[in-house]
């Protein structure tokens, strides 16, 4: 694992409308990590997560991701840092209209000059990949919830980005399913050398694939502690980020 | 003690205690099923007879839940609305317990919902208005840079969208557009006859069907039907896709939203429906005719020939001319309050609604504009 920071987050003030939701958040991911955003309902999670893809702007500070600041940079230059971005949103945000198939081809037929046999092919490696080969043909609202977090990851994964974004990649799945695609983070990751940014409030899964974990607090506006989950499940002191992990205040 | 009434869920008796005290003896359950009773029954109670302290007995109350728990807490105000004094007595732990998250509603923690007088509302509307037409003033901007790229990079213009597009703005309106120019036509051509008659002028009913479907009303009979198929169902489209993230994912794939999907729709929408308002002139012309051949006894060729002697190329592209910027308008205010939505289920139906009512005021409002225009400057 190569110890360059991939994302640079530095004094970030965000809020809607004047009302401040987290202010002096400052952390970094390292290229190749696994590194999740935890915190309360309510604590500005999504809020931070819109902001690392460039939907959002922040009040002031930055974020750096690969070297470009995404934060004062123009149009141009946030194309340029969203083609080395992957995105998996809560709800897989697949586009209703298109087939499981076309989906994952959109960004690879803009911007590949790749066949349209080729781009088949390859759609069905991504398919394979997240176990939903044969499914090529179905549409979004003919597959179940966990089908389409996995579509949607094909779809995120389609490029091979540098950096894959999850938003609660687990809400509303079961726990074997959710479990499999904590197993297929971890191989994409492995194998790829993906780093991965998911916000996410499964305890269970945290540990199990995280290998540093932030923890956003409401009251203090910002982080809380930031280190491996598993050395602050069992070790902290703090008794916020024990309440956290122990599942009582 | 005298019982003054009993239930099957609940019962009270009510005793006078000296020095003009009440004391309440409850019974049985206090739920939603008899809350809003208990609170009639005791708060008149409290207003005729004015207690000076009012005792509330829970011994023998076997359920308690908060909207049991709220008729303790309207009669403890009342009560000290009147001066008077309020306590329980002999509550048991479940009920205290109920009672104790009622204890946690402050006084002061409940605001009062004022409507918020009339300052406050003008100046939200206003800043709600100012808002809007920020975003529509950028949303301009947005598509007209949308455009220009698409121009200067014919590559990236989602072609398949755009003809598909095409064919649910134009070819699936075509039914429905020619029967109704052609019942237009009819329509005129009757009207009209009645009185042209008169003069024994019977010909140039020809002339104002002509006339009168390729100037105004074939451009804007289309314009309002595409408005409520095409306008309603591009902000539908927009909005469900804003709601479900699918315009972020756009976004973060690197698409630019706008471009990939108002252009297509907008794109479409100009070519189709000059062209349809061309097949509702010919279905209104052809309306006329069969009134003219059927009713008014003139030749078919009569017919023909006088429409094609008054009616100009330039009536002709007028009306398209119009149309044209109808689309134009019909389109782009669907796009944008798709665009504009958010929240939930029921901001998309709004998003509809206003798409198509203001397509439409919008299409009246510039036809007068172009009425003016025709007028004074052509
Ligand atoms: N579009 C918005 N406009 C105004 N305020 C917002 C908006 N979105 C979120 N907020 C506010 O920002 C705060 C943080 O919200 P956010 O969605 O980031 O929380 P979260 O940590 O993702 O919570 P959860 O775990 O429940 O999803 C909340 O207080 C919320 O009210
Ligand atoms: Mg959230």
């Amino acid at each position: 694992m190569e110890k360059d920071p991939i994302i640079e987050v530095k004094q970030l003030r965000a809020g809607y409308n004047g009302n401040t939701i987290l202010e002096q958040v400052s952390f970094g991911v390292l290229k190749g990590e696994v590194f999740v955003i935890m915190g309360g309902s309510g604590c500005g999670k999504t809020t931070l997560f819109k902001h690392l893809v460039g939907l959002i702007k922040p009040v002031s500070g930055s974020i750096i991701i690969d070297g470009d600041d995404i934060a004062h940079g123009d149009e141009t230059l946030l194309r340029k840092v969203l083609r080395k971005i992957g995105v998996l949103y809560q709800s897989a945000a697949l586009f209703n209209s298109m087939t499981i198939a076309e989906n994952i081809a959109l960004p690879i037929r803009e911007y590949t000059d790749l066949s349209e046999k080729s781009i088949d092919t390859l759609v069905k490696m991504k398919l394979t990949l997240v176990n939903l080969d044969g499914y090529e043909n179905y549409l979004p609202s003919e597959i179940s919830g966990g089908m389409k977090k996995r579509a949607g990851l094909a779809r995120a994964m389609a490029l091979n980005p540098e950096i894959l974004f999850f938003d609660e990649p687990s809400a509303g799945l079961d726990p074997v399913a959710s479990n499999e695609l904590d197993n297929l983070i971890i191989q994409l990751n492995k194998n790829l050398g993906t780093t991965m940014v998911i916000v996410t409030h499964e305890l269970r899964s945290v540990c199990h694939i995280a290998h540093r974990a932030i923890l956003l607090d409401k009251n203090k506006k910002g982080i809380l502690v930031d280190g491996d989950p598993r050395y602050l499940r069992d070790h902290s002191t703090d008794p916020m980020v024990k309440a956290f992990f122990n599942g009582r205040s | 003690m005298k019982p003054l009434s009993k239930s099957e869920s609940y019962g009270y008796e009510i005793s006078e205690v000296e020095a003009g005290g009440i004391y309440i003896f409850l019974r049985g359950r206090m739920d939603s099923s008899n809350a809003s009773q208990l609170i009639d029954l005791f708060g008149s109670f409290i207003k005729d007879r004015h207690p000076s302290l009012l005792t509330i007995d829970l011994k023998k109350v076997s359920y308690l839940d908060d909207f049991g728990a709220l008729v303790l807490v309207e009669l403890r105000d009342m009560m000290s609305s009147n001066g008077g004094r309020f306590q329980l007595v002999n509550a048991r732990e479940e009920v205290l317990y109920v009672l104790h998250s009622e204890n946690r509603i402050r006084p002061n923690s409940l605001i009062k919902a004022h409507p918020p007088s009339v300052f406050v509302r003008y100046g939200d509307a206003i800043l709600r208005y100012a808002a809007d037409v920020k975003y529509l003033i950028s949303f301009v901007g947005s598509v007209c840079l949308a455009f220009a790229y698409s121009f200067l990079h014919p590559r990236s213009l989602r072609l398949d969208d755009t003809f598909i597009y095409m064919q649910k703005t134009g070819v699936d309106a075509l039914p429905i557009v020619g029967l109704l120019s052609f019942l237009l036509g009819l329509i005129t051509a009757f009207m009209s006859s009645v009185q042209l008659q008169q003069f024994g002028a019977d010909i140039y009913v020809a002339s104002l069907v002509a006339l009168g479907m390729s100037r105004e009303l074939g451009p804007i009979m289309t314009a309002i039907l595409v408005a409520g198929r095409s306008g309603s169902s591009f902000a539908a489209e927009i909005a469900t896709m804003k709601i479900s993230e699918e315009v972020d994912a756009l976004f973060t794939m690197g698409f630019e939203p706008t471009r990939y999907l108002v252009v297509p729709k907008i794109l479409a929408s100009v070519i189709v429906v000059p062209i349809l308002t061309l097949f509702s002139d010919l279905f209104a012309i052809l309306g006329g005719l069969t009134v003219g051949v059927l009713v008014l006894n003139i030749t078919a060729s009569a017919y023909i020939s006088q429409t094609l002697m008054d009616l100009t190329l330039f009536d002709v592209f007028w009306g398209v001319f119009k149309s044209a910027v109808f689309a134009l308008q019909i389109s782009w205010i669907g796009c944008l309050r798709g665009f504009r939505v958010d929240g939930g289920a029921a901001s998309v139906g709004r998003a509809t609604t206003s798409a198509v009512v203001s397509s439409i005021f919008l299409i009246i409002v510039s036809d007068s504009v172009f009425a003016i225009i025709l007028r004074y400057w052509i």
